[in-house]
């Protein structure tokens, strides 16, 4: 592995090529926010949130850090004007749908983010897909999916195989940064697990 | 018939084939392109072959159902060779006739010809109406002599030189040469130089590299592609496979749309066509190169016509653009490096092989080159396909081409691109037709779907269709994206219906800002473009909605009340 020097928010910073700006970032004890990675998961990039300017041979441009790879000469600004204008909105939008939850609401803070922007439409997920992938990448199951596409969107536990695999499991519940996890999983399970297998498994 | 092993093999079988026309003969030329199979062509076809037979001229007359001629408005339309006799909207009731009186009788039939709207003035020949007139249709004009069924129409018109020329008269450094000095820029919306592209795929590390066919056209208003890759299969064949052979791709897909059935059924014939003609899979026309093709059916989402998308779902996961941080040209299909390209840019290749790139850059302006297919529609009286050189104004795409407007009405704007396009208005058209100048303007090429609209509409309600339109056509993957469109078009929904508040205008450019730097991929970048556009050009349309509870188009049906 070669190292790479890289600038960020002024200070020279030593990464394995490979890494992401982020992953440079937290080497270096330089915090960006983000709501929809995890270390253990492979990077997804949907929230957004952990946007940073890259100035690469003059040129600036946005990208979102936790898939940007690090290069050489590679100039990162994690706070700007732009930068903090992108967190405050996207932190906005997403408060319209999970006003109460904790982790939107220190960040909501930090950013100035106002949760009465716009119009509640409570749906609690953030669409985060940390569950999703836990499922799949960690669990190997995919008993929870995104269906749908657009604005129209959300997570679904897929009732046969949620029926025999998550009763024991649960592992993604504390992941969610919202509730909806547990709500989705409260109502999936009255409406589809019961007529799927009528004893649940028991408790090792 | 044996498969052809060399050059010369080649060029005998095409004499065969030009031997065995007879250039006397009659023959029916029927479009059957999908505008006019939706206005009964099947119908038309079917009364000219049951009426050859009733007068037993089988063997005296050949029939072809071609692809799409373009002029769609005046579909079915037929042309009658060797005179190229054009009739209009012809219907199964004019069939018998026009075998006797034309076929036979060599009679022009005058209520089947084009007549001039204004002038009243006649046009017997394809060429003499206004709008084939003056268009270069170097592209689309082989449609109405070609059976996409048949190679060998294909073939007799010169088909598959190109490639016999890359193969054995040329290198591949010297085909990426002629394609980079011909300065051939992608059709599909980008307007990226197809050769830099190449080039890229061509020099990245790894021994597999697959070469693709954009044909995915998911822009509501754009029918160029299908019209072209319909009527014309083996010419966008051929330009792949000539990329293949100088990319170094010994694999090509085909991503194609599962509603078109028409359109798979011509590309499955010429594949496997070729295939028979020894001119795809091992050992093309003896030259040692080998090439195999397969065809990908897309999922039914527009996003999916997105390069990253588009390759996800090749390999069969769901359709999610990925950040470009690496070029899909570098890492695409299963992280090998792909060349992607539109229908109509691989359809440019041949042609700029045959005459070379100084031949084809003399066409077009300073940096845009080359003809370009426009799907019109719209407000405009001649709905179709028409294809001119890059640098033909506006003005004259809609007045010329386009026949104008219809009922009299004023032209208000033009839209380019759909969903992820812009508009300008009518004191714009005479800007050229130019990748760089339409995009100084606030609005791109795009794929070249250009959607006429007079003074009845309502460019709030305008934007507010493609918002609609994206929200069920995202992935929905990104929260600026996803969120983004879901506000906007609450936002523009409320100022349709009456219920626009001061400061929407600011808070749309607020979120459209977020949504056009912080999206995931090109179409959640371009989401903001439509709005942006017009409240450059429209804004005291969308003030005079808010302040005034106002629609100066007397669209919105809330605030034609107050109007009346
Ligand atoms: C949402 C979206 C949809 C697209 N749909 C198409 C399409 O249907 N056909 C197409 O050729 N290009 C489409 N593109 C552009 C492709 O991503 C890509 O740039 C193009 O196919 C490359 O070919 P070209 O260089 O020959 O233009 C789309 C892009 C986006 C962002
Ligand atoms: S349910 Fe929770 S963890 Fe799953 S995608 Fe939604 S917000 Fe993220
Ligand atoms: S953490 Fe990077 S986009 Fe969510």
């Amino acid at each position: 592995m070669s190292e790479i020097i890289l600038q960020i928010d002024g200070r020279e910073v030593a990464a394995e090529s490979g890494m992401t700006v982020l992953e440079a970032a937290q080497g270096a004890g330089i915090s960006i926010p983000t709501l929809c990675h995890h270390e253990i998961l492979e990077p997804y990039g949907a929230c957004r949130l952990c946007t940073v300017e890259a100035e690469v041979r003059g040129r600036t441009k946005l990208v979102a850090s936790c898939l940007y790879p690090v290069e050489k000469d590679l100039i990162v600004r994690t706070r700007s004007e732009k930068v903090d204008k992108i967190r405050k909105m996207i932190l906005e939008l997403l408060l319209a749908h999970a006003p109460e939850a904790r982790e939107l609401q220190g960040l909501a803070q930090e950013y100035g983010a106002d949760k009465n922007r716009f119009e509640k439409e409570p749906s609690f997920c953030i669409h985060c897909g940390l569950c999703v992938r836990y499922c799949a990448e960690v669990k190997k199951k995919h008993a929870i999916e995104f269906v749908d596409k657009g604005t129209k969107r959300e997570i679904s536990f897929i009732p046969e195989i949620a029926s025999k695999e998550c009763w024991n499991c649960k592992e993604c519940f504390p992941l969610c940064p919202t509730e909806a996890l547990q709500a989705a999983f409260v109502l999936t399970k009255e409406l589809a697990f019961f007529s799927l297998s009528s004893e649940p498994v028991p408790a090792e | 018939m044996a498969r052809i092993n060399s050059v010369a093999e080649l060029e005998e079988l095409r004499k065969g084939i030009l031997s065995k026309i007879e250039p006397d003969k009659p023959c029916i030329a029927i479009c059957a392109g999908i505008a006019c199979l939706g206005l009964g062509n099947d119908r038309v076809i079917s009364a000219f072959e049951e009426e050859i037979r009733k007068q037993s001229l089988e063997t005296k007359v050949d029939i072809r159902a071609t692809g799409c001629h373009g002029f769609c408005e005046k579909g079915p339309i037929v042309v009658i060779y060797p005179e190229e006799i054009c009739y209009l909207e012809v219907t199964p009731e004019d069939v018998p006739e026009i075998i006797t009186q034309t076929v036979v009788g060599k009679k022009v039939i005058d209520r089947l010809i084009y007549t001039d709207p204004n002038t009243g003035a006649k046009a017997v020949h394809q060429f003499e109406i206004p709008f084939y007139k003056n268009q270069s249709r170097l592209l689309i004009g082989n449609n109405p002599k070609i059976n996409p069924k048949s190679i060998e129409d294909y073939l007799a018109i010169g088909g598959y030189s190109a490639l016999a020329k890359a193969l054995f008269a040329m290198n591949p450094e010297q085909v990426l040469e002629e394609i980079k000095k011909a300065n051939l820029r992608g059709r599909g919306g980008g307007g990226f130089p197809a050769g830099s592209k190449w080039e890229t795929t061509r020099n990245a590390p790894g021994e597999e590299k697959y070469v693709i066919v954009n044909a995915h056209e998911g822009e509501p208003g754009a029918f160029m592609d299908r019209a072209l890759f319909t009527g014309n299969p083996h010419l966008v064949l051929e330009g792949l496979i000539i990329g293949a052979y100088t990319i170094g791709s010994h694999q090509g897909f085909i991503y194609t749309r599962h509603d078109t059935p028409q359109l798979r059924e011509n590309i499955d014939i010429a594949l496997s066509e070729a295939k028979e003609y020894g001119l795809l899979g091992k050992n093309i026309l003896g030259s040692g190169f080998n090439f195999n093709v397969e065809v990908h059916l897309d999922v039914g989402i527009f996003v999916s016509g997105e390069s990253s998308a588009l390759m996800r779902s090749i390999e069969g996961k769901a359709p999610e653009p990925r950040p470009k941080y690496i070029r899909t040209s570098v890492s695409g299909i299963w992280n090998k490096p792909s060349n992607l390209n539109n229908v109509e840019t691989w359809a440019n290749v041949p042609q700029i092989i045959n005459n070379g790139s100084k031949w084809y850059s003399s066409i077009g302006t300073e940096r845009s080159k080359g003809t370009k297919l426009i799907s019109l529609s719209g407000n405009i009286c001649n709905t179709g396909v028409v294809e001119v050189p890059m640098g033909t104004s506006l003005k004259e795409i809609i007045y010329n081409f386009g026949g104008g407007i219809p009922n009299g009405k004023k032209l208000k704007a033009v839209h380019f691109g759909g969903p992820m396009g812009g508009s300008i208005p009518e004191s714009l058209i005479d800007s050229p037709l130019d990748f760089d100048v339409l995009s100084k303007l606030g609005t791109s090429l795009g794929a070249g779907d250009m959607l006429v609209l007079d003074e009845d509409n309502c460019m709030v309600e305008v934007a507010r269709y493609f918002l609609d339109f994206l929200s069920g056509e995202s992935c929905g993957k990104c929260v600026p994206c996803r969120e983004g469109i879901r506000q906007m078009l609450k936002i523009l929904t409320d100022i349709t219906d009456g219920k626009g508040k001061e400061g929407d205008i600011e808070l749309l450019e607020e979120i459209a800002g977020v949504v056009g730097e912080a999206a995931l991929c090109s179409l959640g970048r371009s989401v903001p473009k439509p709005l942006l556009s017009m409240l450059k050009y429209f804004r005291d349309e969308y003030e005079a909605h808010i302040k005034d509870k106002r629609c100066p188009a007397l669209f919105c049906k809330e605030l034609k009340k107050g109007e009346l």
